[in-house]
């Protein structure tokens, strides 16, 4: 089964156009890598990556008993983690429904010079498992980021 | 000769004749299993044990989602046989994709938007996964205009080909994009080599929305096609018999 001569020859332009265009953008999109990431890592802030007092997003996962509520207002202050680093966040509004300890969550805020994220929104962010509240009660560990703190 | 078959297919006439036999039985699939997995996945499969009844909405958000990706690979696919081959049966399929592809990623964002504020707290934020699904957008659309703005229907043929074939890069980025970076988008549920982190009791409804989609999407597909080859081919004898004998 051989191809037409001039068809073959627009066949490999076609893979050719393809090939080049998706090189071109994968270069770019890699170069850019770390743009395209939503938010740091706890242990970028550990690195020192993290500009101070600019406006960043942080994510990890709430490191469980970590959540701390003030008497009077919604002051509110959580740990979160990737496993390698933890981050401090302080937050005072209204946290998500979904928002729990050993979940995670992604904080846009200001890093304060005493390494503590001013936060002026909390996303929670949920995983990909579904399932009915019987099942999830009769596993043993329903944690999204439990043990290996997955973000 | 061995590419002869390859050839009728893509004769209109032979396509249009063949095509109308089985729209009716699309239609009658389609409209089954959405009825069936919509009333399963909204009426019977249980909640989630975290998000309530508000994940529901994934029975018709991850089918959109996935019929607007693999819509793309069909008219780019479409679009490479059109310019290989210069088939018109082709470049007809590549076009009627477009405004069914950019209707289903404007549902997978809507449907997203509304799923992301109950769940995350925000409708919208611009992570990698919901951006690239944005330019997936703006590729249907910009496939659809390019289609409209030039006169010339081979030159728009070829145009709206080339645009189709440079976006596919973007497929395996909105794929790959909550692996590859950090996102608020979770991850896959539904995955091919291995098992899926779904419950079965709310995999099966899923599995039976998402097969009604496909078969909506071949019905719309076909349906869309056959218009768009009558009128590209309105000279012709076999339209004008098609027309005047209505069938």
């Amino acid at each position: 089964m051989t191809m037409h001569p001039v068809r073959r020859q627009r066949l490999i332009l076609v893979l050719v156009l393809v090939t080049l265009s998706s090189a071109a953008v994968g270069f770019v999109t890699f170069a850019m890598r770390e743009n395209m990431d939503y938010f740091y890592a706890p242990s970028a802030f550990a690195a020192g990556e993290v500009p101070v007092e600019k406006r960043i997003r942080a994510g990890g996962c709430v490191v469980p008993g970590s959540l701390q509520r003030a008497d009077k207002n919604l002051e509110v202050q959580f740990v979160i983690t990737d496993g390698e680093a933890e981050l401090t966040v302080a937050f005072d509004k209204i946290l998500p429904d979904l928002f729990a300890e050993g979940e995670a969550a992604v904080i846009t805020g200001r890093l304060m010079p005493n390494g503590i994220l001013r936060a002026d929104q909390v996303l929670a962010k949920h995983d990909e498992t579904y399932t009915p509240p019987e099942v999830a009660e009769s596993m043993v560990s329903h944690k999204s980021c439990a043990g290996g703190a997955k973000i | 000769m061995a590419w002869q078959w390859f050839h009728r297919l893509g004769s209109p006439r032979w396509f249009y004749q063949k095509t109308g036999a089985w729209l009716p039985w699309l239609a009658l699939a389609s409209a089954v299993l959405l009825i069936v997995g919509s009333i399963w996945g909204l009426g019977f499969a249980p909640e989630d044990a975290k998000q309530g009844n508000s994940y529901r909405i994934i029975f018709v958000h991850v089918p959109a989602a996935f019929l607007a990706l693999a819509g793309y690979y069909l008219m780019a696919v479409s679009g490479a046989i059109g310019l290989i081959w210069k088939m018109k049966l082709a470049f007809a399929v590549m076009r009627a994709a477009a405004p069914i592809g950019a209707v289903l990623t404007f549902i997978a964002l809507f449907t997203g938007a509304i799923w992301g504020k109950p769940t995350w707290g925000a409708y919208w934020v611009w992570d990698a996964r919901i951006t690239s699904m944005l330019i997936l957008l703006f590729l249907y659309i910009g496939v659809m205009a390019l289609s409209q703005a030039v006169n010339r229907e081979q030159v728009a043929d070829r145009a709206c080909a080339l645009l189709a074939l440079v976006g596919t890069v973007n497929i395996p980025i909105i794929y790959k994009s909550v692996d590859w970076w950090f996102t608020l988008h979770q991850p896959a549920t539904l995955r091919l080599t291995e098992a899926s982190s779904i419950d079965p009791s709310m995999f099966y409804p899923l599995l039976t929305v998402i097969i009604g989609f496909y078969c909506m999407y071949a019905w719309t597909l076909l349906t869309h096609t056959r218009t768009l080859l009558l009128r590209r081919e309105i000279r012709t004898k076999w339209v004008q018999q098609v027309l005047t004998e209505g069938k």
